[in-house]
């Protein structure tokens, strides 16, 4: 029967163009406003690292002053001294950490013609291929001798490697940044992790760095910071050296914990490490560090902006107006076809019969409105991205679950909207229709 | 096969009542062809849409087959109407958008026949009233005798155990009129239980039994056996 039904659809479709048209419009601007918003949401909470986001996690040891009231007063700092990420790289017992931060390099091409251009460094550990599962086009990232012994050595991102070997196997190769050269160990495939997870203190949907070369060259070299820095109190040292003494905040760190035992345990180094620098003098706030996997550090982060909560609930809402809408034009269709079903009614369809034809015949607008509602989420999506420029550029793509998202909503919304029409005219007496038909 | 028994139907409103029909009694047999003539809101369609299941009676009793069918909510009448009623109204009622085939598989479709026992049971009904070569077309490429010959054969297709016929010739040109008729009183003869609500007292003669309906009541009883024998001879 449901062939069938399909086939009346249709068919009714076809005979009233026009307020079919009308229905599909209503439901397909309903469904793209609402697609829009929902896929930017969608984007923005999505899990980017799911097989692993359970055993990564964020460290945050609370240094801070408790004489200093910053936005959330429980809340200790969202990134690391260079004093406390060194004892951990060297002490914590975890499978895997880094301690990271950013950058801005100056890189130069081999060819004399092309003039030197600004590139976006991420200075790290050796762990940090592996524990965020980056993909190599060519070579691989470093490993712990490169970062002991501060070797200069880089790793391309696959842009970067276009732009200056275009698109070549770089691996062996020197690159010259900052009037140094780094012998190229490796370079990425497509990467973009979206939200930018592993360092949400520098804009969450930003691309990933151009190049990542070891932190200790970066310190070494005292290249330039790029990116945020908190103190909350002036260096007591001099120039550099005092600066990394400092009780100033620019590092992120995280660790790889693949049991709970082992993410007790790392909790348990934290603590006790905060208790000795108390007795050093540092830490005087109460015990409270965190250890946040990669979801909870994206909550507490609030990746997912209240504005754009409010426009996804603002879009629900002029949804809910166009279904109103549509509930109007399928009482006027489904009242029209009361000669119809006064005639089925008397040739022995029962109302349940008939309310399901006639809800198929509403799936079947739905799913026309979904299609092109989608349409007009891809139009609305080209608008954030012309809006908000490029760096929104990952958060404005349909992907699959988006595009049966957006069909499945269109059609269950055109279902619900169709209830109260589909059930009226159910309520046609046969008798009074056949005489006038 | 239909028993009615003092069966009375009242409209109300806030401000009147209206007696469709008071103390209706008639009895039909299997293998009838009664005519329901009367005049103008004397109660034939109120008779015939309550014979139909279309609507429901304010008291009285109706047996169908010895079935008390005055009780059955909406969906046992629903089947019933499918499996025992077939009806053929003045305006044919068919669906524009469908062809012949598709409008004669209507109330198949809602009896759960299978697809093979559908096609087979349309293509003999519409071979039986002529149109089989035709099936494929759409209402609106027939005239108006073709149009109820399909809806004669949808009436059909489902063996009912009777016909409900509305002034079957009502929107028909005498030619067309008495060519229906006639395939009428075929299907008469070939034993199907015929009612046949006219008013036009011609058309009434040719039926077995003619009932006359006055003021909701039965005023009178007739049989016409000449023109019954006539149609059959």
């Amino acid at each position: 029967m449901f062939n069938y039904y399909l086939k009346l659809g249709w068919l009714s479709i076809r005979r009233n163009p026009l307020l079919s048209a009308l229905m599909v419009a209503a439901i397909a601007v309903g469904i793209g406003a609402c697609m829009t918003t929902i896929t930017v949401n969608y984007l923005m909470s999505g899990n980017p690292i799911p097989h692993k986001s359970d055993q990564l996690f964020y460290v945050q040891l609370d240094n801070w002053d408790p004489n200093v009231q910053s936005d959330d007063p429980l809340e200790p700092p969202d990134q690391v001294t260079y004093t406390d990420a060194m004892a951990l790289i060297q002490s914590a017992p975890a499978f895997r950490q880094v301690a990271s931060n950013r950058s801005g390099l100056v890189l130069e091409p081999g060819d004399e013609d092309e003039l030197p251009f600004n590139v976006q460094s991420r200075n790290t550990f050796a762990d940090f291929f592996p524990m965020f599962d980056l993909p190599f086009l060519y070579g691989s990232g470093w490993d712990d001798d490169a970062d002991a012994a501060m070797e200069r050595v880089v790793v391309l991102s696959r842009e970067t490697n276009e732009r200056v070997f275009g698109g070549e196997d770089s691996v062996g190769r020197n690159v010259r940044m900052n009037g140094m050269n780094f012998r190229i160990v490796g370079v990425l495939d497509q990467w973009h992790p979206v939200p930018k997870f592993y360092d949400l203190t520098n804009g969450d949907f930003n691309d990933p760095e151009d190049v990542f070369i070891p932190f200790n060259v970066a310190i070494e070299y005292q290249l330039p910071r790029n990116g945020n820095t908190n103190c909350w109190k002036a260096p007591d040292g001099e120039g550099f050296e005092g600066f990394l003494n400092s009780e100033c905040v620019f590092i992120q760190f995280w660790a790889e914990l693949r049991t709970e035992a082992e993410k007790q345990e790392y909790m348990s180094f934290l603590d006790a490490y905060a208790e000795q620098q108390k007795l050093l003098g540092r830490f005087p706030r109460p015990l409270n560090n965190r250890l946040s996997n990669v979801v909870e550090w994206m909550k507490i982060q609030e990746v997912v902006a209240d504005d754009a909560q409010v426009m996804l609930g603002l879009s629900l809402l002029f949804l809910l107006v166009c279904l109103l809408n549509t509930i109007g034009l399928l009482l006027a269709k489904f009242l029209g076809k009361s000669g119809d079903i006064g005639l089925r009614r008397a040739l022995g369809a029962s109302k349940p019969t008939l309310f399901v034809q006639h809800m198929v015949e509403s799936g079947l607008i739905g799913l026309a409105g979904g299609v092109v509602g989608l349409g007009l989420a891809a139009l609305g999506l080209w608008g954030v991205k012309v809006l908000f420029g490029d760096d929104l550029e990952y958060l404005v793509r349909m992907d699959w679950v988006m595009i049966l998202t957006g069909i499945g909503l269109a059609i269950a919304s055109a279902l619900l909207a169709s209830i109260y029409p589909t059930w009226r005219a159910c309520q046609v007496a046969p008798a009074g229709q056949l005489k006038t038909q | 096969m239909l028993s009615m028994k003092n069966i009375s139907m009242v409209y109300r409103t806030d401000l009147v009542e209206t007696h469709a029909l008071r103390e209706f009694s008639l009895d039909v047999d299997e293998g009838d062809f009664v005519s329901v003539t009367g005049p103008s809101g004397s109660g034939k369609t109120t008779f015939l849409n309550i014979a139909g299941l279309l609507e429901q009676f304010t008291s009285g009793t109706y047996e169908l087959d010895g079935r008390d069918v005055s009780q059955l909510n909406d969906t046992e009448r629903s089947k019933v109407r499918n499996e025992k009623i077939g009806f053929i109204f003045q305006g044919f009622n068919l669906i524009p958008d469908l062809n012949l085939f598709d409008n004669v598989d209507v109330p198949l479709r809602y009896r759960g026949f299978s697809a093979g026992d559908r096609k087979r049971r349309i293509e003999r009904v519409l071979d039986m009233v002529g149109l089989a070569s035709r099936m494929k077309h759409l209402p609106s490429q027939l005239s108006g005798g073709q149009q109820q010959r399909v809806a004669i054969a949808r009436a059909l297709a489902g063996d009912p155990r009777f016909l409900l016929a509305d002034e079957p010739t009502g929107n028909l040109d005498s030619q067309m009129a008495m060519s229906v008729m006639e395939l009428i009183s075929d299907i008469n003869r070939f034993g199907t239980t015929i009612i046949m609500v006219t008013h036009d007292p011609a058309l009434a003669e040719l039926a077995g039994r003619n009932v006359h309906i006055r003021d909701g009541r039965v005023s009178d009883i007739g049989e016409d056996t000449q023109i019954v024998a006539a149609a059959h001879g």
